[in-house]
């Protein structure tokens, strides 16, 4: 069990030291300093130039959002169309997998245009080989260089002074992909294929197993998938069990891989944003901030599911490996423990142990993690998310210290305000209302046959769904019957419309920091680099979070604690 | 007649009038105003209803009617509560406006005709534009710029200064208030603003709340505060399929407490009191603000501009030193230097009588009576005398006198190092010349005002620099600057130095107050972020301006600027410790909800609340109470202190932050033990 806790320390420590540099290296391509991937700048130009796009040409908020929703808007068409008449296309299909059902259809392209990968399908018989590349493996790309471009586009917004321009989408888009996703995925599908993971286009194999049963073994292209699932926090694994599969994830080595690439670029963007502005001590109380959620989730969901189940424990045998039920005993419960916090904390999803199987208040943790929906978060979209808190925060600590609060100079007025508090409320509005309604129609129709436990922990799993759909997240308590139609088209259009909104506000507010005149700082400024502030930021997050959450985890995982 | 600028937080009158106010504002048309509340007063309708529904019928599954009422109560009460927090700001200002108000009552006014006839109206019968005339004993019935004659003038009804002041035509001294009295000569005034209309019935109307508008912080507070309450809103609606999954039947009553406990109802409840109050301590420190943003602003100021003299520096410069020259006899030095000055009507000149002093100077009154005073003027900038004997005294400027002297080539080289030695240290030094020889040198100072050292060193705290604008030479400008603690001046200063100065204090984002009353200040007055103007000063001057001083003291920008950054930290202060209350308000009414059907849940119980009942009648009145027993917090405002801003943040973390967090577990306990000896 020692070794499993330096297991953990190890990796989330080599998760922080590695992502510093590559902190760096986004910065310097946002900027356009110079780097060893400039080669593919030729190649870029080439795509620019067929694209019929000026990628220098400078667009402010509304052009730069149009620009955005646009292009999303053709992956989603895409995607849903091709998922529609996959079974049509005779190539690449060896299992000869048919057309999606529509509400399934529009689920998983809403799911994966929205960087989220819920997924209400099983990867080995619900997708041919080339849905896998050109739907889902396309998407996972372009989705997370959706989030980062929006990213780069904010911090522009707050360096700039009294310009409305914040840069070109489409040039920030494209480099999101070919410098930093592209690069970290190749390298990342080439350890993973060396140690085992399938890269192959031959359909399964069929073995017979010592007690004579013919079995069929699932392959395919998995190799260069699983990458950007872990990097882009998409999730969505190739196989239906994600990363529990040892095709996915086949031993520790390519765990601590995996687990290390599923936050690195989260972290990495929060260090971005300090080389961005150019100070560092603001970037490091950021990380430090989100660090603190991180470590305190991580440390008790480690200490939980490795002291084992209580209701086993009753029983009187003993768990020398803690709670391994939906666990994989080549991982150990601490590695899935921490696993499952960095996959919720990154709105990731994606998972190496099934998260149903958790003792309650991990589960609970789980679900606190993905409602705060900030602690690194998504790839770009989770700095913008945590922005938000940082403006309620800079705009209570500067009324106490008696200025009109500003951050970096730039005033925080009624216009920002709006936003952040409209796209703060979205979330826990969206998950509330999601699971209200399923709720009361379980309620009315307790036969339904959703849950696969009907009591506390069913409400869990309901909760979780649309908290995962609402977070972008993406995982699943498996337990719910989740392919019918209320299920995928009302998490379809949570997944939407939680994307989207929080996206275009906060770039809304970038345009709007932009056009603001930097304020210079004085000694009667709120220094939002102290550790005043940090408590604040704490406070108003823990308190956002938390107050709007408690009642539903306590009917759900604290009272299944209670009740065991 | 003084007017009593300290009405008590509470008196018995303001309670009584607040409170019918208070009923008053239940009108939803006027609660819908304030979002927090408002849901509370509906959240009061609903359980009322609940309550006659429990009443009509035990099966209804309401609960117990006699708890329902309580409830009932208990939230109308902390809507009261909030309306008579509101009520005692607005009956506060009421009080100090009808004070200034009395001021205001009719007068007789002497209207000139165009025809030049003088005609007996009253004072609401002016009109802007007419001419009125004011003798001694008059009162002068409305606001207005004397066009003609001077005259001083009592204006202690409106200042509470005792002292009278000079105001004349033509000057930057040309502006006369409505209320104050004429105390000699007569002077012909032009009425400036129409009836209804000047500064102080503006004041009236914002310090009553009936004009009053909500400022960009205000709004942006009030967003803030909506959206945490439609937040619980959702909690506490879908708490209701939730509950009813879990097989546990919350009662309405129970999710109302809920939610009413949540919501910000203490910051909710005091916001606009907060507001009222600030423009109330404005008033209370005469000045009279046009806004409530004026106000704000002001505690977001990054520059201040002060005049050196009258805010700095005492007055004008005085002599402290007469130097003869070694050659020279010493008492026939003083001599000239009183002959000169006796008939000198220049403060310079009476400074030198006061240092030689009076007896010495009374004994040459005659032979300076009998001599010719020549005038100091911009032209020859020296004056002097010609005395019978024949005599010639001139004192002045060292270049001027030595034209005079024709001595502009060889000047004594110990006046010249007199000279430079008076100037690098501050001072102005005059030459003596008598004939045609200069024999000594004059050392005029400036006196730095006792206090105002310390008052620049608050200022640099709250990280607002100071700026000193003079006349005087740069080198002697830069002496008092250090002397006084200012951190930039601006030297030999023309009047539109200020503008640009302000200008490009701007161009760097920073927001800028100055302090004016010539008509030649409205322009800067105008651009600066926080233009206070003098009330003596003229008219253009307090139109240009979003402040007017009623004492007309310089240093009222930095009373002004605290009162800024004291109403921002109040609403700061406040907003924190109701939103952290809701912890300990989670802690006593979840587990009473659920406590029956979920067993474990006690635990969550950490007050160990007696009965679920209680636990929720607990939470509802430390709601209700906590916010009248935050009015005289509300009404007087958070401390501030010039601590450097971490500091504050600190301060007030650990006063509202953690003492919010704490004192709710205290005080709900507490009421539960009470509350628990009647259920």
């Amino acid at each position: 069990m020692v070794n499993e806790y330096y297991g953990v320390i190890l990796i989330i420590l080599l998760l922080f030291v590695l992502s510093v540099p590559l902190g760096k290296y986004i910065s310097k391509v946002f900027q356009g300093e110079k780097v060893w991937s400039d080669f593919l700048s030729p190649l870029e130009h080439f795509i620019f130039r067929i694209a019929g796009i000026n990628e220098n040409e400078s667009m402010d908020w509304k052009e730069n959002s149009k620009a955005l929703l646009r292009i999303n808007f053709i992956f989603f068409l895409w995607s849903f169309g091709f998922l529609l008449l996959q079974g049509e296309i005779g190539f690449l299909n060896p299992l000869n997998i048919l057309n999606m059902e529509p509400t399934l259809a529009f689920n998983t392209a809403a799911s994966f245009t929205s960087n989220t990968n819920l997924q209400h399908y099983s990867g080995e018989t619900g997708l041919s080989y080339i849905s896998q590349m050109l739907v889902i493996g396309f998407l996972q790309f372009v989705s997370a260089a959706t989030g980062i471009a929006a990213f780069a586009l904010f911090i522009k917004g707050i360096l700039q002074n009294k310009v409305t321009n914040l840069g070109n989408f489409y040039n920030l888009f494209l480099k999101s992909c070919t410098r930093i996703l592209l690069p970290l995925s190749f390298t990342l599908a080439i350890i993973l294929l060396l140690n085992g993971v399938p890269a192959t286009f031959e359909s399964p194999s069929t073995i017979v197993s010592l007690e004579g049963d013919s079995v069929t073994v699932a392959s395919g292209p998995a190799a260069p998938m699983i990458a950007i699932k872990q990097l882009g926090t998409n999730g969505g694994g190739f196989f239906g069990v994600n990363s529990t599969h040892p095709f996915e994830n086949p031993n520790y080595f390519t765990n601590i891989v995996e687990t290390i690439s599923l936050a690195i670029i989260p972290i990495a963007l929060v260090f971005t944003f300090g080389f961005l502005i150019n100070n560092k001590k603001l970037s490091l109380l950021f990380f430090g901030v989100m660090t603190i959620f991180f470590l305190l989730f991580t440390t008790a969901a480690v200490k939980l599911e490795t002291q084992g189940n209580p209701e086993i424990a009753k029983l009187g045998i003993m768990q020398p490996l803690g709670s391994l039920e939906g666990k994989e005993v080549r991982l150990g419960s601490a590695a899935t423990a921490l696993w499952s916090v960095s996959t919720t904390s990154t709105s990731n999803g994606s998972v190496n142990g099934m998260s149903d199987s958790m003792t309650p208040l991990t589960g609970g943790i789980l679900i606190l993690d993905m409602s705060i929906n900030a602690i690194y978060g998504g790839v770009g979209v989770g700095f913008l998310n945590f922005f938000m808190y940082v403006i309620i925060a800079v705009f209570i600590g500067g009324l106490m210290v008696g200025r009109t609060p500003e951050f970096l100079g730039k005033k925080i007025e009624v216009r920002e305000i709006k936003i952040a508090v409209l796209l703060i409320l979205l979330h826990p509005f969206l998950i509330l209302a999601g699971t209200g309604i399923s709720t009361f129609i379980i309620n009315n129709n307790p036969h339904i046959g959703w849950l696969s436990n009907p009591s506390y922990h069913g409400f869990s799993q309901m909760l979780y769904e649309f908290t995962s759909a609402a977070a972008n997240n993406g995982s699943g308590f498996e337990g719910l019957g989740d392919n019918t139609p209320f299920w995928n088209i009302s998490t379809g259009v949570i997944m939407l419309l939680n994307r989207f909104i929080p996206i275009i506000g906060a770039i809304a507010i970038g345009g709007f920091l932009a056009s603001k005149k930097v304020v210079p700082f004085s000694e009667g400024t709120l220094k939002v680099d102290s550790v005043a502030f940090a408590v604040i930021l704490l406070g108003v997050i823990f308190i956002i979070a938390a107050l709007a959450f408690l009642p539903v985890l306590t009917l759900g995982p604290i009272a299944e604690y209670f009740s065991m | 007649m003084r007017r009593d600028k300290n009405i008590k937080l509470f008196n018995s009158e303001i309670l009584k009038e607040s409170l019918i106010e208070a009923i008053k504002k239940l009108n939803p048309s006027v609660m819908i105003k304030n979002p927090v509340m408002f849901t509370v007063e509906i959240g009061t309708i609903i359980m009322l209803s609940i309550t006659i529904l429990s009443f009509v019928s035990s099966e209804s599954g309401q609960g117990n009617y006699v708890y329902n009422t309580v409830i009932t109560l208990l939230l109308l009460l902390t809507v009261l509560f909030g309306n008579s927090a509101e009520a005692i700001a607005e009956a506060r200002g009421k009080a100090q406006a009808a004070s200034l108000r009395k001021t205001r009552e009719e007068t007789a006014a002497k209207l000139i005709t165009p025809d030049n006839k003088i005609i007996n109206v009253f004072s609401s019968q002016l009109q802007k534009g007419d001419i009125f005339l004011a003798e001694t004993g008059d009162t002068i019935p409305t606001d207005g710029e004397i066009i003609e004659g001077i005259a001083s003038i009592d204006e202690s009804a409106i200042t509470g200064e005792s002292a009278p002041v000079i105001r004349e035509a033509g000057t930057d001294h040309s502006g006369v208030i409505g209320g104050t009295k004429v105390l000699s000569d007569r002077i012909k005034v032009k009425v400036v603003t129409a009836s209804g209309e000047s500064f102080l019935d503006k004041m009236i109307a914002l310090v009553e709340g009936v004009s009053r508008q909500k400022t960009p912080n205000e709004i942006a507070l009030t967003i803030l505060l909506a959206s945490f309450t439609l937040i619980f809103l959702f909690v506490t609606v879908t708490l209701k399929p939730f509950s009813d999954y879990a097989n546990t039947a919350v009662s309405i009553t129970a999710l109302i407490s809920l939610f009413v406990c949540l919501i910000p109802t203490t910051i909710g409840g005091l916001l606009s009191a907060i507001g009222i109050a600030g423009m109330d301590r404005a008033l209370r420190a005469n000045v009279i603000a046009k806004s409530g943003k004026a106000v704000e602003n002001a505690g977001d100021i990054d520059v201040v501009l002060l005049d050196k003299t009258g805010t700095i520096t005492i007055g004008n410069r005085k002599a402290t030193r007469l130097i003869p020259l070694t050659n020279v006899n010493e008492p026939e030095f003083i001599k000239y230097c009183l002959l000169s000055s006796i008939s000198d009507p220049t403060p310079e000149g009476k400074s030198i009588i006061e240092l030689g002093s009076m007896s010495v100077a009374s004994s040459y009154q005659k032979d300076a009576e009998s001599g010719k005073f020549i005038d100091f003027t911009a032209e020859t900038r020296m004056s002097g005398i010609d005395l019978i004997d024949g005599k010639k005294i001139r004192k002045g400027a060292l270049d001027a006198i030595a034209k005079w002297c024709n001595c502009s080539t060889n000047i004594d080289k110990e006046v010249v190092d007199y000279f430079e030695r008076i100037a690098s240290n501050g001072g102005t030094p005059l030459a003596i010349a008598v004939d045609n020889n200069i024999l000594g040198v004059v050392q005029l100072e400036d006196i730095i005002k006792p206090g105002i050292k310390e008052r620049f060193d608050r200022m640099k705290k709250m990280g607002v620099k100071t700026v000193m604008v003079t006349g005087d030479n740069p080198l002697t400008a830069k002496y008092i600057a250090n002397k006084a603690g200012v951190d930039d001046f601006i030297a030999e200063a023309k009047p539109e130095d200020k503008m640009n100065y302000i200008l490009r204090e701007q161009q760097q984002g920073k927001l800028v107050a100055m302090m004016g009353d010539g008509t030649n200040d409205a322009p800067a007055l105008a651009q600066a972020d926080v233009g206070v103007a003098m009330n003596s000063g003229t008219q253009a001057a307090k139109e240009a301006a979003n402040m007017v001083d009623l004492d007309s003291d310089p240093t009222k920008l930095l009373e002004v600027i605290e009162i800024g950054k004291q109403l921002l930290i109040t609403r700061g202060n406040i907003t924190t410790f109701s939103i952290v209350n809701d912890v300990a308000k989670y802690f006593a009414i979840i587990p009473a909800i659920f406590a029956t059907t979920i067993p474990g849940m006690d635990l969550l119980n950490v007050m160990k609340l007696s009965s679920p009942q209680s636990a929720i009648l607990a939470a509802v009145i430390f709601n209700a109470f906590i916010i009248p027993a935050l009015i005289p917090l509300a009404l007087k405002g958070s401390k501030y202190k010039p601590i450097g801003a971490t500091a504050l943040l600190t301060r007030n973390l650990l006063i509202y932050g953690l003492g919010g967090l704490i004192v709710p577990f205290g005080g709900i306990k507490l009421i539960d033990l009470f509350v628990s000896l009647f259920i």
